[in-house]
């Protein structure tokens, strides 16, 4: 194993007092902030360009590239912090908010300046409740000390920041279904294009990122773009929160150095399956993407290499499955969760997500047939790329990975099931 | 087609065993007694009715610390309707739920439709749109809780609780490193086993703080090194 880099965002994650302002500047907090502002715009998205830091909400967008989209001019832009963290399996977010919302602000400060907005919005989930208060706090003492606010620092830029707190739908953390809500409406996603870089809040243009990736922000801009480049590996740079969850001994949040084998975070970091038990199969990005089995440990944990390996890094949330847990059980919960959740404005993710709920159910009390199968796959692939955004996708992808990788043992399922029906 | 023709018989049955499929097909969805899956099928519209109009200020009487509350939400941001979720948050919080009553002085406040406003309360999973018990028990019912057996513990609470607590089955509530868990009148605790749930209800239903040595909030991180580092010898000399 190779050195670890430092630890960028859970450095002293638990240091008493770290969500207070006087605690967050004592460790050198908002200094990044002064860096940034003593240089111009242009030169704080260079260094965020050179870190090619990439998202780390789900998509794994180039963030920088994401701020250069945004269009130039006299026009109002916006800054959105995507803190609705609801992707099952992930609680990475959650951490950063309640025990370093400073870090959080310092980011978003950053951010904004690069970006040219001067309006500010965290969209924190309405359960969060601990957490949003950690950072109303955060941002009324940062307010007061003049990080937010009208010249920061002395310099021309002036900022508003907002907390927009969520009522429970997994599907506002969909950027478009977001904006809708963050405007008071039903959070309902919108056609793209336009992408909200040109067309975003209030149909202006507007930058929308994860917590964690601004939360690493006063990261790069302290060590410089190329210097936080180096960590990680090539496309995949930089550390990142894990979430490992599920059957794993030691379930939590970890930061990690992209690109680390999967197996050093499911069994070294996490301590793996309870003893006696093996990996069944586990998701490597939240419960939306591709379900890899045992024989997948090995590949390493960062953008591109889960993605050959036909998953995805998604938002960085291991969920472990082990060898006790019948397959049936795992599809039949993940899809009635996307059931629930689909607004029902496409027709694909409406009734794709309902009709594979009841062919899951129809496996468990013996009146699915072998062929069941056949229709359950084309219904996901039907779903994929059909709808306007991609909560349908996100239940079609691991479902029909489930199919393709543990058919015989949804088959042997359907038999058994069958058998026991018939002679009830 | 001729063939067909002397098979009458033969097809009278196919559409007989169809006909005996539909109605099999009927009996298994549950049905409304008007025969349709859909509620109010059988109401037809009053078409006499007004549209619901903005409420007038001068006939709604809207509590003052709610007034204040709403207007200063709206002042947030740059289009007044955005402050839909937080208003329609502090009036559950008065009333409980968002009541006819609650959307009606948020809509008077707001100047929106009291049914713009439910077609907002009824998207979202924490605005109740009817009224519901004092304590909120959010169980998480979603994949890695219920690896861990949150599925039981749901049932056992649902069971248990009375009247006066809302126990809900939650999707993720981002919390899976203290599964199976809940979130208490807002407060994450967990791991939760069936065990623990009498001394959940009975601290809930007395006013103490549930599950004390339980709360998310105390817990360190997970990360070793995060832990390492935020031991006596490090403060302020983190960065």
């Amino acid at each position: 194993m190779a050195v670890a880099p430092a630890l960028l965002l859970f450095d002293g994650i638990d240091i008493p007092g770290l969500r207070t302002l006087e605690v967050y500047e004592g460790r050198g907090g908002y200094e990044s902030l002064r860096k940034a502002l003593a240089q111009e715009p242009q030169e704080v998205l260079a260094t965020l360009e050179a870190s090619e830091i990439r998202g780390r909400g789900g998509a794994g967008f180039a963030m920088g590239k994401k701020i250069s989209f945004l269009p130039k001019g006299a026009i109002e832009r916006y800054l959105v912090c995507n803190a609705d963290e609801s992707e099952p399996g992930t609680f990475k977010d959650r951490e950063l908010l309640e025990k370093n919302p400073h870090m959080l602000i310092e980011g978003i400060v950053i951010a904004s300046y690069a970006a040219g907005a001067s309006r500010s919005f965290i969209y924190i989930r309405g359960e969060y409740v601990e957490p949003a208060l950690a950072l109303e706090q955060a941002i009324a003492e940062a307010r007061a000390a003049g990080y937010i606010g009208e010249h920061i620092l002395g310099s021309g830029h002036s900022l508003s920041l907002v907390l927009h707190r969520g009522a429970g739908a997994y599907i506002c953390g969909e950027e478009t279904a977001l904006l809708d809500s963050l405007e008071g409406k039903r959070g309902n996603p919108r056609l793209k294009p336009p992408f909200p870089a040109n067309q975003g809040l209030y149909q202006g243009p507007t930058l929308i990122n994860n917590v964690e990736t601004l939360a690493t922000v006063p990261s790069i801009v302290r060590l410089g773009g190329e210097e936080y480049a180096r960590i990680g590996v090539a496309n995949s740079t930089g550390t990142k929160l894990v979430s490992v969850s599920g059957h794993v001994q030691r379930p939590g949040n970890y930061e990690v150095e992209l690109g680390i084998p999967s197996r050093e975070l499911i069994y070294d970091l996490a301590g793996g399956p309870p003893e006696g038990r093996k990996v069944k199969c586990w998701f490597p990005g939240g419960s939306s993407s591709p379900v890899l089995t045992g024989d997948d440990l090995d590949v390493p944990y960062d953008f591109d290499s889960m993605a050959k390996a036909g998953s995805m890094l998604g938002s960085g949330a291991v969920i472990v499955v082990d060898d006790a847990t019948p397959i049936l059980d795992v599809a039949l919960k993940v899809a009635k969760f996307y059931r629930h959740e689909s607004c029902g404005k496409c027709t694909p993710c409406r009734e794709g997500t309902n009709w594979t709920v009841k062919m899951l159910e129809r496996i468990e009390t013996g009146e699915a047939t072998p062929m069941d199968l056949e229709i359950m796959a084309s219904v996901q692939e039907h779903i994929i790329g059909n709808c306007l955004c991609v909560l349908g996708d996100a239940m079609a992808m691991p479902i029909g990975s489930m199919i393709a990788k543990f058919r015989d043992e949804f088959e042997d399922h359907i038999e058994r099931a069958r058998a026991a029906r018939g002679t009830a | 087609m001729s063939a067909r023709e002397e098979g009458a018989p033969a097809s009278q049955i196919e559409s007989r065993t169809r006909a005996a499929r539909a109605a099999a097909w009927l009996t298994r969805v549950p049905r409304f007694e008007h025969g349709s899956r859909v509620p109010g099928w059988d109401e037809a519209v009053d078409l006499e009715k007004d549209p619901a109009l903005i409420p007038d200020p001068e006939q709604v009487e809207v509590p003052e610390g709610l007034r204040r509350e709403i207007e200063a939400r709206m002042r947030d941001y740059p289009d007044r309707r955005s402050a839909a979720l937080p208003a329609l948050r502090a009036a559950q919080e008065l009333h409980g739920w968002c009541s006819p009553e609650a959307l009606e002085q948020v809509a008077c406040v707001m100047r929106v439709t009291p049914g713009y406003l439910e077609s907002v309360a009824t998207f979202y999973d924490m605005l109740e749109v009817h009224p519901v018990p004092a304590h909120d028990v959010y169980v998480c019912t979603n994949i890695s809780c219920s690896l861990r057996g949150a599925d039981d513990l749901y049932e056992t609470l649902r069971a248990a609780a009375g009247d006066d607590v809302n126990v809900r089955a939650f999707e993720c509530l981002g919390a899976c490193d203290i599964a199976p868990m809940a979130s208490v009148d807002g407060t994450y605790i967990g791991p939760l086993s069936t065990a623990d749930v009498p001394v959940l209800l009975d601290d809930l239903r007395a006013g103490r703080e549930v599950l004390a040595d339980r709360h998310l909030s105390r817990r360190p991180v997970a990360d070793p090194r995060g832990r390492e580092s935020s031991g006596e010898g490090h403060l302020g000399g983190g960065s």
